[in-house]
């Protein structure tokens, strides 16, 4: 037995000692239990939840980049809308406009020929009312001149008054 | 940079020097002793530890032994015979063994507690101070029945010595070599007490007998300088671990910093490397913890055991502490092995009958297989590293003739500082590679293990 291993003998390095053994495997078994208890969970937790943040951030990173790429979309989109909105309405407006002054040529052709109607009128009534003026003041007129006439003729003659008075009535009746 | 290398160079080389000089003052500063038999002589001066105690003689025959005409274990009459020159082999693996006194660049010694059990006496707990260890840890005293020799603790064999004088003083150690009935060679190591030699045994070794050691008379539950390196790199990687861990809750939704920026990439590089493609994204995370602390305490390690004269420690390259972390692997993979992995080692779906005669043996063989080689992978190579740097280290002793040659030590020098340097580089690549293949491996065990086969 003693042969096989010979060239190690006396090599006290590798003699198993019964006392390291002990004080090796307690010291091992502490450290094993400290440090997995005191040092590693707290890093190994700092490590995972540093690594979760970053990719949260990351997430939310490519999600606003994809919120913002929508919101443009969402924006030209409301862009071309309102442009064609302010077409139809400028369209809207200048048919309005085009209708509005039409129907205001209308009003104001109605109304010149109304006006000229009441003024057609108003010239008649007018040319009426200065005809019987103007009867009435002929009338008056030949009287007098008929009167003067008369007068010369007719002088103190009562039928005769009588007469002219009743044609001035007739003449006022009028 | 280049300024920088060549300082660094320069530096190196002069703690060298430095060493192998105090090497040589160690070995011929007591050259003047003479101990012969029992004419111990007492007087001698006991305050100069750092010189004094290695009393050598007898000029005669260095290179021989020693011990001489030993025939009992218990107190044959004996002389101290100082070894002359220098043994690289001997030297590398003292360096690299664990010991129980902690040394820091050959001066300062940090006497670490000693527990003992012996059936006669059952527990005993003092300092290693009681020792005195001096050059080579060797003690310059005994307590009770104990000395240490080359930073171990020692027994002395004789049935009931000096149990009445705890402390007594070691005047040397040595060994001798004997030949048995078969021819076969057996180093046997002494310890000279008052002139007489007597036989020591070590601490009890679990190798059934196969590395030269076995169960002897008593146990060492000593917390040795590997023990005291553990505990320390395991509290440095605990408060780096916390003070990282600590950044997370107080740094919410920051950026990283600091020990949490050096950390969190290679714990995301064990998770995203290692534990995620073995284990799988749904089943890692009740092993992740495990893969972790493997990685950190082999890593920790092995950078502590880069670091010289900081205690020279070899924890990743004692095959104990390494067969500890292979031992839970092993445990940790089988106790989570699923109904698949059962299968596949005792019943190999989709093979026939004679084929699995062979097959269950081998798959079975591989369970454990599997664990030893992570166990010797790790050790062997982290020892294998340290024993090639002390040997180019040792290069400047060896030209330098043990610091006697000053121009032999300059030659040294100058070839070991660039083969250290290369050495140093390698190593500092392999204390990660180790690390990382003890952990991928074992991801790829219990990937193995919880792995659900739908293809069956």
């Amino acid at each position: 037995m003693n042969t096989t291993l010979t060239f190690l003998a006396g090599f006290a390095p590798f003699q198993p000692t019964p006392g390291l053994a002990l004080w090796s495997l307690v010291i091992f078994l502490m450290f094993w239990w400290l440090m997995s208890k005191f040092a590693f969970k707290p890093i190994m937790e700092g490590i995972k939840t540093r690594e979760n943040d970053i990719q949260a951030a990351l997430d939310e990173a490519k999600k606003a980049r994809e919120e913002m790429s929508n919101l443009q979309a969402e924006n030209d989109a409301l862009l071309a809308e309102a442009r064609e909105q302010r077409a139809t309405i400028l369209k809207e407006a200048t048919d309005t406009k085009n209708s509005i002054i039409a129907e205001a040529r209308e009003k104001a052709k109605d109304e010149a020929q109304r006006i000229s109607l009441n003024a057609k009128q108003e010239i008649e009534n007018e040319r009426k009312a200065a005809l019987v003026n103007a009867k009435n003041q002929i009338g008056s007129m030949a009287i007098e001149i008929a009167e003067k006439v008369i007068r010369k003729d007719l002088k103190g003659n009562s039928e005769h008054q009588e007469f002219v008075s009743k044609l001035v009535d007739e003449v006022n009746l009028n | 940079m280049l300024k920088k290398i060549s300082l660094f160079c320069f530096l190196l080389g002069l703690n060298l020097m430095v060493f192998a000089q105090h090497n040589h003052q160690e070995h011929s500063g007591s050259h003047n002793h003479d101990h012969h038999g029992h004419s111990h002589d007492h007087s001698h001066d006991h305050g100069d530890h750092s010189h004094g105690h290695n009393h050598d003689h007898d000029h005669g025959d260095h290179h021989e032994h020693h011990v001489n005409n030993i025939t009992s274990s218990c107190g044959s009459p004996a002389k101290v015979v100082h070894h002359e020159g220098y043994d690289p082999s001997a030297t590398a693996i003292h360096h690299i063994s664990d010991a129980n006194v902690l040394t820091i660049m050959d001066m300062v010694r940090i006497p670490l507690p000693v527990i003992l059990y012996n059936k006669d006496r059952g527990m005993e707990f003092f300092s290693s101070g009681k020792f005195d260890p001096g050059h080579h840890d060797d003690g310059h005293y005994g307590y009770k029945d104990y000395v240490m020799y080359h930073g171990n603790i020692y027994r002395i064999k004789c049935p009931g010595f000096n149990e009445n004088t705890p402390k007594f003083e070691v005047q040397g150690f040595d060994k001798v070599v004997y030949k048995d009935e078969k021819g076969k060679e057996h180093e046997t190591p002494y310890a000279i007490i008052e002139g007489k030699a007597y036989e020591m045994e070590a601490k009890t070794i679990w190798d059934g007998g196969l590395l030269g050691g076995g169960v002897t008379s008593f146990y060492d539950f000593s917390p040795t300088k590997n023990v005291v390196g553990m505990l320390l790199v395991c509290l440095l990687l605990f408060w780096m671990f916390r003070s990282a861990a600590k950044a997370y809750a107080t740094r919410k939704g920051m950026a990283p910093k600091g020990m949490q920026s050096f950390l969190e990439p290679v714990v995301q590089f064990i998770r995203d490397d290692v534990a995620v493609p073995f284990i799988g994204e749904h089943k890692y995370e009740k092993f992740f913890p495990l893969l972790l602390a493997i990685f950190f305490f082999i890593l920790g390690l092995n950078l502590w055991g880069q670091v010289p004269f900081l205690g020279s420690l070899n924890v990743t390259g004692s095959l104990t502490v390494t067969a500890v972390l292979a031992v839970i692997v092993f445990i940790i993979t089988n106790i989570n092995g699923n109904k698949d992995y059962w299968k596949h080692i005792f019943n190999m779906p989709g093979v026939p009958w004679f084929v699995k005669l062979i097959l269950t043996p081998v798959e079975l063989l591989g369970m454990f297989i599997k664990p030893l080689t992570l166990m010797l992978r790790l050790a062997g190579n982290i020892s294998a590293g340290h024993i090639a740097i002390l040997s180019f280290v040792g290069l400047i002793f060896i030209f330098g003739d043990a610091g006697k040659s000053l121009t032999g030590s300059l030659t040294g020098t100058a070839m070991a500082i660039p083969l250290t340097l290369f050495m140093m580089a390698i190593e500092l690549i392999v204390a990660f590679v180790q690390a990382f293949v003890f952990t991928i491996l074992t991801a790829s065990y219990i990937g193995a293990a919880v792995e659900e086969h739908d293809h069956h």
